[in-house]
C-alpha cells in the first residue's frame, strides 16, 4: 500500500494519456477533480491486487458521455459515490475497493475521486491495459464478467440500476440513460471480487501510468530522448517519425472517427503512415500496408516534449511520432479480438501482433 | 487620413496613414501613465509630418496594459464569481486552479445557484431569483462592485445569465457585470475564467479608456477613438469598457497584421524575429489563426479567442554550437548584448547573425572578423537556421500548400530568398512599425459560438441562422452592412453523442464606415 497525493497526480494523468492511445478526451477536468477530492479528503490508498482479500468486493467507478459536454456540465462531486451506494445497496453488502476500468483521459483518474471521497483504497490495476470507447471492452469480459449490476447517477441525484442480459446491451442502455441525464454521467459496475481482480484484470496500470509519466518528466528535464524511455519501457517500437500531412474527421455513431496521414521526417523520409481513429487510434497503415491494429497500443506522441496528443487535438503540421506497444496478452486470444480486433471495429483483415507485422517485414523495430 | 497607434511593453508605435500609404512613423518608449505616451506618439507624428488635427478620421490603438495589470496582478479590483448550475458543478468551484496571487487580489468570492442549461437546451434546474437576490446582497455587503456571472451552457442558452445580471444591478447600484456568453465558449471553466479577468478590468478600463480618448482630444482630433481586439479587428471606447480582455494578445495579432498589410498579402505566414526569440503566426483572409487549446493568461486557463503564435529560441542573437550531434543554433542567446558579444560587432562569441554575414546572406557589422570561421560550419549553420525556419512555417500552415512567407523583425537577415514550403519570400519597409499599421487596419467583427442541436431543423439552416447572427454582431459593432463578410466557419461534432448536437463557430468582419482615401480596399 502506498499513499498518492496531489503532487502525483501530474504524472499519473500523463502517463495514462499515454495508454490512452488517443482516447479518453481531455485528462485536465479529470485532473483537477482528482486533485480537488484530494485536496478536501485527503490522499489515496493506493493497494497491489496482491493485498487485496478474496472475498473483497471491488467496483470500478467511471465517467460516461461526451467529453465536450463534461468540460462544460461539471459534476456535482458526490455522484460518484452515490452510484457507489446505490450499487452497494443492491448487492447487499459493503464495497471495500475501488478500480479504474480504463487507462487514458478523464477515467484514470475519476476513480481517485471516489476513493477520496469514500476513504476506501483503490486497486492498481485497470480492465483494459489502455483506453477502449465502449464499456464491455474489458478483459474482464473474456472470462465472463458482467458490467451489471451498474449503476449510472447522475447530479440531480437520480441513479437508474440496470441489469442487462449481456454487457453490450448494458452499454446501450447506459449510454442511452446517460443522455437523457444531459450527456454526462457517473457510473458503477463490474463489481467483482478480489481473488477475480487478481485473475482477471490488468495489473499494476495505475504504478505503469506514474512510471510513464515520471520518465517523460525526468527525460524533459535532463534532456535525454523522452520517447526513447517510454517505448523502452513498455517493450513497444517506434514505428514512424513525420508531420501532420492531413487530418480528415467525421461523427458516426456517437464516435469521432476519422484518419491522420502522416508524412515521413528523419529516417522516414519518403514515407506515409495513415493512422485510423475512433477515439482511440485503431490501424496505422505504413505505404498501404498495415503495421499495427487493435488490440496493440498505438501510441501517438510529440516528437520534442513526448507530450501524448488526443484524436482530438491532433491537427495538421504537428510533430509526432508515433510508437506501437504489446497489448495485454488476454486481449490476444480468439475472445479478446472478438471485442477489440480489428474485425470488430469493421476492418477487412485478422490481427497480427506488432512485432511479428514488423519482424516480418524487416522493419527496424 | 488616419492614426494607429501600438502601446507595447516597451515601445509605444505610432504611424499616420492615408489609404494604403503610410505618411509618416514614430517611435517611443512607453510610458507608465497612459495619457503621456499617446500625447508623445501624436506629438511625435505630428513632427515628423504636420498634419491637420480635423482631418483624422480615425484613431486605433493597440494596447498592452490589460495583460500587464493581469501578469503583474495589479489594478484588478476585488470581484465575486456568480455561477448558476447547481446541483452540477459544486465539484469545482470558481477559480479552482488559480494562482495564489491573483486569488488573493480578487478576493475569493465564488457564489454558487441554482439554474443552468444541459447540452440541448433543457433546464438543469430552475432559475431561483431568491437564491441570486441573497448571493447579490452578501456580494453588496462585501463592498464588491464587480461581478463575473457564468451558467452552465450559456453558448447554448443564454437567457439565466441575463437574468441574473438584472437581478445583480437592481440589488447592487452601480455594479458592472461580465456575462460568459459573451466572453468565452463552451468549456464552463476556462469561459469563466475568461470572464472574472474580464469583470476584474472593469474598473481599470473606465481610467485607461479615459486616459487614451483625452489624449486624443487634447491633440486637437475629434474623431472616433477605437481599440485593437485580439482577433485583428476593433472595437469602440464603449465596447473596450465592457470587454477588455479582447485586447489580451492584440500586440503580435497587431504586428502580423500589419506585416501582411505591408507586404499585400491576406493568406501567409509571418515570422517576427526578434534578437533572441521569433514569433510565427499565420494569417488566413487577413485574420490570424485562432489558437485551438486553452490558453494561459497570467497563469490562469482561459478559452476566449487568442491568436494562436509559435514562440521559438531562434534570433539574430542566438548562439552557434558546433558538437558531435551537428551545428546547432540557439535556444542560448547573447541577448540584450548583441551590439557587444556579437563577432562581426567585435566580440567573441559567434551568432545566428555571424553566419548570415559568413554565408554572404547580409552585411553588418565586419565581415572580415568573421572571414576565419570554418566554412563547414558556417554552410551547416545557415542550414539549421533555414531548417528550423521552414519546419515552423510548416508547423502554422493549415494545409501543404505553400504560402507567401512575411518575415519581418531586425533578425529578417537570417532568412534566404528562398523556403522550403514558401511560395515566396517578402521582407516589407516600414516592418519597426508593424504593429501600428495593424492597428490601423479599419475592421469590424462579430462572432457566434453554440452547440447546437439538429432535432427538427437541418445542418444547413442551423449554418445559416449562425450565419446571420454574426452578421448581425459584426453590424452592431459599426461593420458598414454590405461591407460584413463570413471568415470562418468551423463545425465541431461532438464526440460519444449519438443525439446530433453539433458545435458551430461563425466568424463576420465588416468595414467601418470611413470616408476617402481611407476606406479599407483602397
Amino acid at each position: 500500500m502506498r499513499l498518492v497525493t496531489e503532487e502525483d497526480l501530474e504524472d499519473l494523468a500523463r502517463g495514462a494519456a499515454v495508454l490512452g492511445t488517443g482516447g479518453g478526451g481531455n485528462p485536465y477536468i479529470g485532473k483537477l477533480l482528482a486533485r480537488q477530492a484530494i485536496r478536501d479528503y485527503g490522499p489515496v490508498r493506493l493497494v497491489d491486487a496482491a493485498e487485496i482479500p478474496d472475498d473483497a468486493l471491488v467496483v470500478q467507478s467511471a465517467m460516461m458521455g461526451a467529453p465536450t459536454v463534461m468540460v462544460e456540465k461539471l459534476p456535482r462531486g458526490d455522484e460518484v459515490v452515490s452510484a457507489l451506494l446505490a450499487l452497494q445497496d443492491f448487492l447487499g453488502r459493503p464495497v471495500t475497493h475501488v478500480v479504474c476500468g480504463e487507462a487514458g483521459g478523464i477515467n484514470s483518474t475519476i476513480p481517485f475521486v471516489a476513493a477520496a471521497r469514500t476513504g476506501l483504497p483503490l486497486v492498481d490495476a485497470d480492465g483494459m491495459g489502455r483506453a477502449f470507447p465502449e464499456l464491455q471492452m474489458l478483459v474482464p469480459g473474456m472470462y465472463g464478467a458482467s458490467a451489471t449490476p451498474m449503476v449510472v447517477a447522475d447530479e440531480k441525484g437520480n441513479t437508474v440500476l440496470l441489469r442487462t442480459i449481456g454487457n453490450r446491451w448494458t452499454e446501450r442502455l447506459a449510454r442511452s440513460a446517460t443522455i437523457e441525464m444531459g450527456c454526462s454521467s457517473l457510473i458503477a459496475l463490474y463489481a467483482m471480487d478480489g481473488k477475480a481482480v487478481r485473475e482477471t484484470m490488468v495489473l499494476g496500470t495505475l504504478s505503469l501510468c506514474q512510471e510513464l509519466g515520471q520518465l517523460i518528466a525526468r527525460a524533459r528535464a535532463g534532456h535525454t530522448d523522452p520517447l526513447q524511455a517510454v517505448t523502452g519501457r513498455l517493450n513497444g517500437h517506434l514505428v514512424f517519425r513525420g508531420r501532420v500531412a492531413d487530418v480528415e474527421r467525421r461523427t458516426e455513431t456517437g464516435f469521432a472517427r476519422g484518419r491522420a496521414v502522416l508524412a515521413g521526417l528523419g529516417p522516414d523520409d519518403g514515407s506515409r503512415l495513415e493512422l485510423n481513429f475512433q477515439n482511440e487510434h485503431l490501424v496505422a497503415i505504413r505505404d498501404g500496408r498495415v503495421v499495427a491494429s487493435v488490440p496493440d497500443l498505438i501510441i501517438v506522441l510529440d516528437s520534442d516534449s513526448a507530450e501524448p496528443i488526443t484524436t482530438e487535438e491532433i491537427r495538421y503540421g504537428f510533430r509526432v511520432s508515433v510508437l506501437v506497444a504489446p497489448c495485454d496478452p488476454r486481449w490476444r486470444t480468439p475472445a479478446g479480438l472478438e471485442l477489440v480486433g480489428p474485425r470488430y471495429f469493421g476492418y477487412d483483415f485478422d490481427y497480427i501482433p506488432v512485432e511479428e507485422r514488423l519482424s516480418a517485414a524487416g522493419s527496424p523495430a | 487620413m488616419r492614426i494607429g497607434i501600438d502601446v507595447g511593453g516597451t515601445n509605444t508605435d505610432a504611424v499616420l496613414m492615408a489609404g494604403r500609404e503610410v505618411l509618416a512613423e514614430f517611435k517611443t518608449l512607453t510610458t507608465p501613465e497612459v495619457t503621456a505616451g499617446i500625447v508623445a506618439a501624436l506629438a511625435g507624428l505630428q513632427q515628423a509630418r504636420a498634419f491637420p488635427p480635423e482631418q483624422v478620421s480615425t484613431v486605433m490603438i493597440g494596447t498592452t496594459h490589460f495583460t500587464n495589470a493581469v501578469v503583474e496582478a495589479q489594478r484588478l479590483a476585488p470581484t465575486a464569481a456568480l455561477r448558476l448550475g447547481l446541483p452540477a458543478t459544486a465539484a469545482l468551484p470558481p477559480m479552482t486552479d488559480w494562482p495564489g496571487r491573483l486569488r488573493d487580489v480578487l478576493g475569493e468570492h465564488g457564489y454558487l445557484c441554482h439554474g443552468g442549461y444541459e447540452f440541448d437546451g433543457r433546464i438543469i434546474s430552475e432559475f431561483d431569483e431568491k437564491e441570486i437576490r441573497e448571493a447579490a446582497a452578501a456580494i453588496a455587503a462585501q463592498g464588491i462592485r464587480t461581478v463575473a456571472v457564468s451558467s452552465v451552457f450559456s453558448p447554448v442558452n443564454a437567457d439565466m445569465e441575463v437574468r441574473a445580471a438584472e437581478v445583480l444591478r437592481d440589488v447592487i447600484p452601480g455594479v458592472s457585470v461580465s456575462l460568459s456568453h459573451e466572453i468565452g465558449r463552451v468549456g464552463l471553466l476556462e469561459r469563466e475564467n475568461a470572464t472574472i479577468l474580464n469583470a476584474c478590468l472593469h474598473e481599470l478600463a473606465e481610467t485607461i479608456t479615459a486616459a487614451l480618448e483625452s489624449a486624443v482630444r487634447a491633440a486637437g482630433i475629434t474623431a472616433p477613438v477605437y481599440i485593437s481586439q485580439n482577433d485583428g479587428t476593433l472595437m469602440s471606447v464603449g465596447y473596450c469598457r465592457q470587454y477588455p480582455v479582447a485586447t489580451f494578445a492584440s500586440g503580435p495579432t497587431n504586428s502580423m497584421r500589419g506585416a501582411a498589410f505591408l507586404s499585400g498579402r491576406t493568406d501567409c505566414v509571418v515570422i517576427d524575429v526578434g534578437g533572441t526569440t521569433s514569433d510565427v503566426g499565420v494569417l488566413v483572409r487577413g485574420f490570424p489563426r485562432e489558437a485551438a487549446v486553452a490558453v494561459d493568461i497570467g497563469g490562469v486557463r482561459t478559452n476566449f479567442r487568442m491568436p494562436d503564435v509559435l514562440p521559438v529560441g531562434l534570433g539574430g542573437g542566438s548562439i552557434v554550437a558546433a558538437g558531435d550531434s551537428g551545428v546547432t543554433v540557439g535556444p542560448r542567446s547573447v541577448g540584450y548584448a548583441i551590439q557587444q558579444r556579437t563577432l562581426v560587432f567585435g566580440g567573441d562569441t559567434v551568432t545566428a547573425t555571424d553566419l548570415a554575414v559568413a554565408g554572404g546572406l547580409c552585411e553588418v557589422g565586419d565581415p572580415g572578423r568573421v572571414a576565419h570561421l570554418d566554412r563547414d560550419l558556417v554552410r551547416r549553420g545557415v542550414q539549421a537556421i533555414q531548417d528550423r525556419l521552414a519546419e515552423l512555417v510548416d508547423r502554422v500552415k493549415t494545409s501543404p500548400d505553400p504560402l507567401p512567407v512575411v518575415i519581418v523583425g531586425g533578425g529578417s537577415i537570417l532568412l534566404e530568398d528562398h523556403l522550403e514550403g514558401a511560395s515566396e519570400i517578402l521582407k516589407p519597409d516600414h516592418f519597426a512599425v508593424a504593429n501600428a499599421i495593424g492597428a490601423a487596419i479599419a475592421q469590424v467583427g462579430g462572432e457566434v459560438d453554440k452547440v447546437i442541436s439538429l432535432a427538427g431543423r437541418t445542418r444547413e439552416e442551423a449554418l445559416e441562422s449562425a450565419r446571420q447572427e454574426a452578421t448581425g454582431k459584426a453590424v452592431a459593432a459599426g461593420a458598414v452592412e454590405s461591407s460584413v463578410q463570413i471568415v470562418d466557419v468551423e463545425e465541431v461534432p461532438l464526440a460519444y453523442l449519438p443525439s446530433n448536437a453539433v458545435r458551430i463557430r461563425v466568424k463576420a468582419v465588416g468595414d467601418l464606415p470611413l470616408g476617402g482615401d481611407d476606406a479599407p480596399g483602397h
